[in-house]
C-alpha cells in the first residue's frame, strides 16, 4: 500500500511539472503581457517596469528561474495586486473557498445520493418526475442567475421581516456560508442525483440482487447493503475532481456574495495576464487535484475490494 | 406379439423419396435481434424517450424552418423599441425628425450667481412644455431662479411621494440662465413627472415643482423612411409586433432566438457528443487495460483537467488567427473537445474497472473475444448509464461555456446571436426587462430537458440486463 | 458501506468544524451609517492593488490613498485648491516655493518636513522604483532625464531650503502645476520608514505611515478594510467621520447595490456608477438618485496610420456627418445623465473665467446624409477603390463596447453601405491590439489627470504615447507646444480652443459621450465630495445627521 501511494505521488509530481510547463508556455504565447495597461507608457518607463519584474530576460531564462523558485515554494509577486506574494494570496483565500466548497460538497453528495436513490426506487412515478424536473431546472439555470436570484430573495426576506435574517453578502460565520454553498453545490447535486439514479437502476437488475432477493432478504437490507453500496461507486469517481474544482472556489458565487475566496483569481488572473498568479493558482490547483484523485482511488479500494486487489499489484 | 401392424405395412413409393432439408424446422418464431435493434425497439416503447425525440425535432424545426416563417432580420435594430416586452402591433404617429434645439437662454440673467448672494434658492416656477410631447422628445422650459448656477432635471414615472422620490436624474444645465432641457432618454408612451431643482453647485433648493407630461407614441420621419413607410408627417402607422419582445438594441427576440439556436445547438450538441465519445473510448481503454497503462492514461487526464481552461481557450482563438467579425465557433469547439473529455473518461474508467471483473467478461474472453470486441460488445453497453448522464450534462455545460466566453469577449462576434450571449445580456436587465433573459433561458432549459429525457430512455433501452424484463 | 458512509460524514463534519473556526473575523456593522459612533460602511469593487501611492495607478488605490495621505495642497469641500501641508505658496515663471505648516505630523507623531517631499519625489522618478505614472512629474526640472537614467537623482529640481520651505524648479512654465500638488504621486514619504520596509512599503497596515485625515487600522486582503480618524492629523477637529468600514469587496455591481438596499452601506455607485438596471431598482425603492461627472470622455478613435482607410479625411468626415451622439446616448445607451459627446473637452472644464465650453463654442456638425455620401464618394476616388473593404472595430466586452459597436455597424451599413467587422477581445488583448495599431476603429476613453483642459488637449500630440490612432499634424503639435510654453491662461485657452476646432475639422476622433456616475446615498449622510480627478468620492468633509 505504501509503495503504491509513493509511486502515485511520484507520478503526481511529474504530472504537475507537465502542467506547469504547459501553462507557462501557453501564457507566454498569448500576445501582450501583464504590464500592458490602458494608459500608454514611454518605452523607457516600460523598460523600468520590465526590469523590475524580470520580464526583460529571455523567456527560457524566466522559465528556469520560475521553476527554481517554485521548487523552493515561492510563487513570486502578483502583477495586479502589486505588493502581494502569490503564496499569501493562496494562503489567505484558499481556506475561505475550501470552507465553502466542503460545505457545498456535503450538501451535494448527501442530496445527490438521497435524491438519486429516491428516483431509482420510485422510478417513473411522481417523486421521480418531480425530482427530475428540479434537476433539469438546477442544471439549466446558470449559476449566475441562481446566485443573483437567491441574493435578491434574501434581500426581500430581510426587507419584509424588517430585520436581518440572513446576510446579503460578505463573509464571516455560518450564516454567511449557508446560501452561497447551497448555490455552489446545486449543479453538482443535480449531476450526482442523475448519476446515482442511473447506477442504482443498473444495479437493481444484477444477479447478486436477484440472489439476495431469492435468499429472502428484506428489501431494506438489500437496498442498504447491496444496492446503495455498489451504486455509490461512480459517484465517488467523479467526487475526486469535484472536490478539487469546488473547493478551489467558484468565480460566480464568490463575486455575487462578495466572498474573499480563491475562485475569482482563476478568471481574473487569466483576463489580466497576471503571469505569477496564473502559474501559482494552476500549480496549486493541479497539486490539489492530483492529491484528491489519489485519495479517491484509495477510498475506492476500501469500498470495493476487487479494485484494491487490482491496484496493489 | 403385436406384429399385425408390421405385417399390414406395405411400403409406398413415396416413402422412398429423400427428405428435403427443412432449415426452419426448429426455427425461432421471432426474428433474431442484435443488441442495437433490440435497444431501438425498447426505446420506441419508452414514452418519455419518444416525447423527448419530438422535442428535439421541434427544436430543430424551430432552428431550421422557423426563420423561413418569421422572416425578420435578427440584426435589424429598432431604436424606438428598445427592450420592449412581448407585444403585438402598435399605432404610432409620424413626426418631424428632431432637429437640434438651441434651448432657452435668458440673456439678461446672470449665468453664475454673484458671490454676494446669500439668500435661499427658491423653487422653479412655470414649467412649460415646448411643442408636442412625443416619445421622440420632450422639451421643457421654466423661469430662472435667483442665485442658481445650474438646474437639475429629474424624471419620474409616478407622482413623487416624498422629496427623495424624484426619479431619474436626467442631467443638469450649465448655467443659471439656461432654463430649458430636452429629454430624449428612452421615452415610452406614458405619463412622466418632471421635476426641476435649482442649485448653486453645492446646495440645492429645498422646494421644487413637478410637472406632469403625457406622451404619444411617435416615430421620426427619418425612421419611417428607413423602414420604407411612405406616409406623411402627422399620419399614424402601425408598427410590427414582437412576440418575444425586443432586446437592448431593439432587435426582434424571436428572430434572434431562432438564429441563436444555430450556434448554441451546434456547440451544445456536436461538442459534447465528440468529447463524450472520446472520453468513453479513452476511459474504457484505460480501465480495460488496467495496471501501469491505466495509471499513465489517467495521469494524462489529470493533466488536462488541471490546465487553466480560459487561458488555453484564448490561446486557441489567437493561434487560429480568428479575425474581426469572424465567429470562432470552430476553435471554441476544438478547445471544448480537447479540454473537456477527462470528466467522462474518469467515470467510464471507474465503471469499466467494475465490469471487467464480471463473470460474463471472463467467459467472453475465454471464448476468444478480442479487446475491441469486448469493449464494444460488453463493457461499453454495460457502462452506458453513467455515460449517458455525463452526455446529458455536457449539453448545458457546453452552452454555458459559450455564454461565459461571450461574457469575457471570447465568444461569438456580435451581432451573431447565441442563446448563451443572449442570456448573458439578459441577466444585466433581469429585473427591468425579464423577457430578455426568459426566452433564451427557456430554450436552453427545453434543450436540457429533452436530452435528459432522451438519456433516460436510452439508458433503459440500452441496459442489457433489462432485456426481456418488460 | 455504512462504515464508509460514517467515515465520510465524520470527515466532512470535522473539516467543517475546523474550518469554521478559521473563518474571518466579523467586521460588519449593523448598519451603513451609525450616527452615534459616526461610522460609515462602504463596499468596494476591488481590493486596492497598490497602496504604495508613489506607484499607484488605479481608482481604488487612489480612493483609499486620498483618505490616508495628504500632499502640499488639497481639494476643499467646495472642490477648490486649499492649503494642506503647505500653508502658502508662490509661483513665478518656472520656480515655485512652498512654505509648510509646522504642525503637520505623520501618524507616528513626527513632523512632516520639506525633506519628506524631496525624498518622495526623488523616489518616484528613480528608474529603479518603476513608477508607471511618473510622466506626470516630467514638468519638474530633470525629472525625465533622471527617469531615463541620464541624470543623477540629486539633480531633480526640488530642494528643501530648510525643514519647512520647499523650492521646485520646473522645466517650463506649467499652468496646471498647483493642480498636480493634489495628485497622490506628489505626496510626501519619510525616508527612514519607507526604506525600513524592505520593499514592502504599502503592502500591509504595518508597512504604512499616514499623513492624511485617516489611518488604515485593518486590512484583510481581498475581504475588508477599516480606516479610522487620524489622531495626529493637523486638522482632525474638522473631520466628523470617526471610521470608514469596508467589509464588502466585489466587482458585481448588482451585489453591492443589494447590500446597500439591505441598509449595510452608506453610499453606492460612487466609484462605479449604478447601471440602468440598478437605477430601475433604485426608482422602485423611491431612492433619491444623484449624478455627477466622473471626468471621463469616450470617443471613437480612428487609425490614422498609412494603409488604413480611416487615414482618409473624407472617409472620416462621412462617418462624422451621419453620426448622432444624442441618439447614441439617449436611445441606445439609455443611461440617465450621460452627456452626448460634442467635443474632446468635457463640459465641466473651466476656461479663463467661465466654463471652457461656454467660452469656446464647439463648431456645429450638421447631420447630413447627402453630404456624407459625397464625402464617401470623394474618399473612394482618392483611395482608388471600387468598393470599400470591411473595416474593423476593436472593442472589449466591458462597458459599452458591444452596444456602441453594434450601433455603428448597423447605421453605417444602413446609411453608407459600409461593412463593419466587430473585433471583440478580452481586455488585455484589446490593449495589446490598440498598442500595435491593429484596428481601424477603436472605442477609447480618457479620464483627466488634473483639472485643466490640457489633460485632454495633449493627447493628440504626435509624440504622446496615448495617441492610439497615431494622429500627426504639425498644426496640432505646434498648438500643444504653445500651451506648454506659457502659463498665461488666455493664450493657453485660446490655443486649446483652436485644438477643439481642429479636432472637429480634421475628425481626429469622434466624441461619443461624457460619462456620469449615478449614485445613491443614505439620507443621513451629506457633504460627500465628488471630483473628476484623484480619489473621489471623498468622505473627509462628510457629515452625519441624527435620525430625520
Amino acid at each position: 500500500m505504501l509503495v503504491y501511494i509513493l509511486k502515485r505521488l511520484g507520478t503526481g509530481v511529474i504530472t504537475i511539472w507537465f502542467i506547469a510547463t504547459a501553462t507557462f508556455t501557453g501564457m507566454h504565447m498569448v500576445p501582450g503581457d501583464p504590464l500592458t495597461t490602458e494608459r500608454g507608457m514611454t518605452d523607457n518607463i516600460r523598460e523600468n517596469l520590465e526590469r523590475q519584474y524580470g520580464l526583460d530576460k529571455p523567456v527560457i531564462e524566466q522559465y528556469f528561474l520560475y521553476m527554481g523558485n517554485m521548487l523552493q515554494g515561492d510563487f513570486g509577486l502578483s502583477f495586479t495586486e502589486e505588493n502581494r506574494r502569490v503564496n499569501d494570496i493562496i494562503r489567505e483565500s484558499f481556506p475561505v473557498s475550501a470552507t465553502l466548497g466542503v460545505l457545498s460538497l456535503f450538501f451535494a453528495t448527501m442530496g445527490g445520493i438521497l435524491w438519486g436513490a429516491l428516483t431509482a426506487i420510485y422510478r417513473n412515478r411522481l417523486p421521480d418526475i418531480i425530482i427530475m424536473f428540479l434537476v433539469v431546472l438546477g442544471i439549466s439555470v446558470p449559476s449566475f442567475v441562481l446566485a443573483g436570484l437567491s441574493q435578491f430573495l434574501i434581500l426581500n426576506l430581510n426587507q419584509t421581516m424588517g430585520r436581518s435574517i440572513l446576510p446579503v453578502a460578505g463573509w464571516g460565520g455560518f450564516e454567511y456560508m449557508l446560501i452561497p454553498s447551497l448555490v455552489l453545490g446545486l449543479s453538482t447535486m443535480a449531476y450526482l442525483t442523475r448519476l446515482m439514479r442511473s447506477s442504482m437502476l443498473e444495479i437493481a437488475n444484477s444477479d447478486f440482487i436477484r440472489t439476495a432477493k431469492s435468499k429472502g432478504l428484506s428489501t431494506q437490507r438489500i437496498f442498504i447493503s447491496h444496492q446503495l453500496r455498489n451504486a455509490i461507486l461512480p459517484v465517488i469517481t467523479v467526487l475526486g475532481p469535484s472536490i478539487a474544482i469546488i473547493t478551489t472556489g467558484s468565480f460566480v458565487v464568490e463575486i455575487v456574495f462578495a466572498i474573499p475566496g480563491l475562485g475569482r483569481y482563476f478568471v481574473q488572473a487569466v483576463a489580466q495576464l497576471d503571469y505569477t498568479v496564473i502559474m501559482g493558482t494552476t500549480v496549486f490547483f493541479g497539486s490539489f487535484l492530483v492529491l484528491m484523485v489519489i485519495l479517491v482511488d484509495i477510498i475506492y479500494g476500501f469500498i470495493d475490494p476487487r479494485i484494491r486487489v487490482q491496484a496493489a499489484k | 406379439m403385436q406384429d399385425s401392424s408390421l405385417s399390414s405395412y406395405s411400403p409406398k413409393p413415396a416413402d422412398f423419396i429423400p427428405l428435403t432439408k427443412q432449415l426452419d424446422k426448429h426455427g425461432i418464431s421471432r426474428p433474431s435481434l442484435s443488441y442495437w435493434q433490440d435497444a431501438w425497439i425498447r426505446l420506441k416503447k419508452n414514452k418519455r424517450a419518444i416525447s423527448s425525440l419530438y422535442l428535439i425535432i421541434g427544436l430543430l424545426a424551430f432552428t431550421l424552418i422557423g426563420p423561413l416563417l418569421w422572416s425578420i432580420n435578427p440584426n435589424l435594430q429598432d431604436l424606438d423599441a428598445i427592450s420592449q416586452g412581448p407585444s403585438f402591433s402598435k399605432q404610432a404617429l409620424i413626426v418631424e425628425t428632431p432637429a437640434n434645439w438651441g434651448g432657452v437662454t435668458i440673456d439678461n440673467f446672470p449665468s453664475q450667481p454673484s458671490p454676494n448672494f446669500s439668500g435661499l434658492l427658491s423653487s422653479t416656477e412655470q414649467i412649460e412644455i415646448v411643442g408636442q410631447a412625443t416619445t421622440q422628445y420632450v422639451r421643457l422650459s421654466w423661469q430662472p431662479v435667483e442665485g442658481a448656477s445650474a438646474y437639475l432635471i429629474y424624471r419620474n414615472d409616478h407622482i413623487p411621494e416624498s422629496p427623495e422620490d424624484l426619479g431619474l436624474p436626467l442631467g443638469q444645465t450649465l448655467a443659471g440662465n439656461q432654463v430649458s432641457f430636452e429629454d430624449r432618454l428612452q421615452l415610452n408612451a406614458q405619463a412622466y413627472y418632471y421635476t426641476i431643482i435649482a442649485t448653486d453647485g453645492f446646495n440645492e433648493a429645498s422646494t421644487f415643482t413637478t410637472q406632469q407630461v403625457d406622451l404619444t407614441l411617435a416615430i421620426s420621419a427619418r425612421q419611417a423612411d428607413l423602414r420604407n413607410i411612405d406616409v406623411e408627417v402627422g399620419a399614424t402607422v402601425s408598427l410590427p409586433g414582437h412576440p418575444f419582445g425586443t432586446d437592448y438594441l431593439g432587435r426582434d427576440m424571436l428572430a434572434r432566438t431562432m438564429y441563436g439556436a444555430r450556434v448554441s445547438l451546434f456547440i451544445g450538441i456536436i461538442a459534447p457528443f465528440i468529447f463524450v465519445l472520446f472520453g468513453t473510448l479513452y476511459g474504457g481503454l484505460a480501465g480495460y487495460l488496467g495496471g501501469s497503462m491505466d495509471n499513465y492514461m489517467m495521469r494524462v487526464a489529470d493533466f488536462v483537467i488541471a490546465l487553466p481552461f480560459l487561458l488555453f481557450m484564448i490561446l486557441f482563438k489567437v493561434s487560429f488567427g480568428i479575425g474581426p467579425g469572424e465567429n470562432g465557433i470552430i476553435p471554441m469547439m476544438l478547445a471544448l473537445i480537447l479540454l473537456a473529455w477527462p470528466g467522462t473518461a474518469r467515470v467510464v474508467r471507474g465503471q469499466v474497472l467494475l465490469i471487467r471483473e464480471a463473470d460474463y467478461i471472463q467467459a467472453a474472453r475465454l471464448l476468444g473475444a478480442n479487446t475491441f470486441y469486448l469493449l464494444y460488445r460488453h463493457i461499453i453497453p454495460n457502462a452506458m448509464g453513467p455515460i449517458l448522464v455525463t452526455l446529458t450534462f455536457a449539453v448545458p455545460m457546453a452552452i454555458f461555456t459559450e455564454a461565459f466566453l461571450s461574457f469575457i469577449g471570447m465568444g461569438v462576434a456580435p451581432p451573431t446571436a447565441s442563446w448563451g450571449s443572449m442570456s448573458n445580456q439578459g441577466i444585466r436587465n433581469m429585473l427591468s426587462s425579464p423577457h430578455e433573459l426568459f426566452f433564451p433561458a427557456l430554450f436552453i432549459s427545453i434543450t436540457v430537458l429533452a436530452f435528459n429525457l432522451l438519456g433516460d430512455g436510452l439508458r433503459d433501452a440500452l441496459d442489457t440486463r433489462m432485456r426481456g424484463n418488460e | 458501506m455504512l462504515m464508509t458512509n460514517r467515515i465520510l460524514v465524520f470527515l466532512a463534519s470535522t473539516l467543517l468544524f475546523l474550518l469554521s473556526f478559521s473563518a474571518y473575523p466579523q467586521v460588519t456593522e449593523v448598519s451603513g451609517v451609525n450616527p452615534e459612533t459616526k461610522t460609515i460602511q462602504l463596499a468596494l469593487d476591488q481590493e486596492p492593488p497598490q497602496l504604495d501611492y508613489m506607484k499607484a495607478t488605479d481608482a481604488v488605490s487612489f480612493f483609499i490613498t486620498e483618505h490616508l495621505q495628504e500632499g502640499l495642497i488639497r481639494k476643499n469641500a467646495r472642490n477648490q485648491l486649499s492649503p494642506a501641508v503647505a500653508l502658502r505658496w508662490e509661483m513665478t515663471g518656472t520656480s515655485v516655493t512652498f512654505w509648510l505648516r509646522e504642525n503637520a505630523r505623520w501618524s507616528d507623531g513626527e513632523i512632516i518636513t520639506a525633506h519628506d517631499f524631496v525624498y518622495a519625489w526623488r523616489r518616484v522618478v528613480n528608474p529603479a522604483t518603476a513608477s508607471q505614472y511618473v510622466s506626470i512629474m516630467y514638468s519638474i526640472k530633470n525629472a525625465e532625464a533622471i527617469n531615463n537614467g541620464q541624470a543623477p537623482l540629486e539633480s531633480l529640481g526640488v530642494r528643501a531650503l530648510d525643514d519647512f520651505t520647499l523650492q521646485v524648479e520646473l522645466e517650463s512654465p506649467t499652468g496646471y502645476f498647483l493642480e498636480l500638488m493634489a495628485f497622490l504621486l506628489f505626496y510626501p514619504a519619510r525616508e527612514d520608514f519607507t526604506e525600513a520596509q524592505d520593499g514592502r512599503f504599502g503592502a500591509d497596515v504595518e508597512n504604512m505611515l499616514f499623513s492624511g485625515p485617516f489611518i488604515l487600522t485593518e486590512w484583510v486582503h481581498g475581504a475588508s478594510l477599516r480606516m479610522e480618524k487620524n489622531p495626529m492629523y493637523w486638522n482632525k477637529d474638522s473631520i466628523e467621520i470617526n471610521a470608514i468600514n469596508i467589509p464588502y469587496i466585489t466587482q458585481d455591481g448588482a451585489a453591492r447595490f443589494n447590500v446597500y438596499k439591505d441598509g449595510k452601506t452608506a453610499l453606492e455607485g460612487g466609484l462605479v456608477g449604478l447601471t440602468a438596471e440598478e437605477l430601475e431598482g433604485a426608482l422602485n425603492e423611491r431612492y433619491r438618485l444623484r449624478s455627477v461627472s466622473d471626468g471621463s470622455v469616450f470617443y471613437l478613435g480612428f487609425n490614422h496610420s498609412d494603409g488604413h482607410i480611416t487615414a482618409n479625411k473624407n472617409f472620416r468626415k462621412a462617418i462624422q456627418a451621419t453620426f448622432d451622439s444624442v441618439e447614441l446616448v439617449n436611445k441606445v445607451l439609455g443611461i440617465a445623465s450621460y452627456v452626448p459627446g460634442k467635443s474632446l473637452f468635457p463640459i465641466y472644464m473651466n476656461g479663463v473665467e467661465n466654463k471652457f465650453r461656454q467660452e469656446y463654442i464647439v463648431p456645429e456638425v450638421e447631420l447630413n446624409l447627402e453630404r456624407a455620401r459625397e464625402y464617401l464618394e470623394l474618399a473612394r476616388q482618392e483611395l482608388g477603390l471600387e468598393t470599400f473593404p470591411p473595416i474593423s472595430f476593436l472593442i472589449d466586452e466591458g462597458s459599452t463596447g458591444p452596444i456602441v459597436s453594434q450601433y455603428f455597424q448597423s447605421f453605417l451599413k444602413q446609411n453608407l453601405g459600409l461593412d463593419i467587422l466587430i473585433d471583440v477581445q478580452t481586455f488585455k488583448l484589446r490593449l495589446q491590439k490598440t498598442d500595435v495599431g491593429d484596428f481601424d476603429l477603436v472605442l477609447a476613453g480618457w479620464s483627466p489627470d488634473y483639472e485643466d483642459p490640457f489633460t485632454f488637449g495633449e493627447l493628440f500630440a504626435s509624440w504622446n504615447v496615448n495617441n492610439d490612432g497615431f494622429y500627426k499634424s504639425d498644426e496640432y503639435d505646434s498648438l500643444v507646444r504653445l500651451v506648454q510654453s506659457t502659463s498665461n491662461q488666455q493664450i493657453r485657452m485660446d490655443a486649446m480652443g483652436e485644438m477643439q476646432d481642429l479636432i472637429i475639422e480634421d475628425v481626429v476622433i469622434l466624441p461619443l459621450y461624457e460619462r456620469y456616475i449615478t449614485y445613491v446615498q443614505d439620507p443621513r449622510l451629506s457633504g460627500v465630495l465628488f471630483t473628476v480627478t484623484g480619489g473621489s468620492p471623498i468622505f473627509t468633509y462628510a457629515r452625519i445627521q441624527e435620525e430625520q
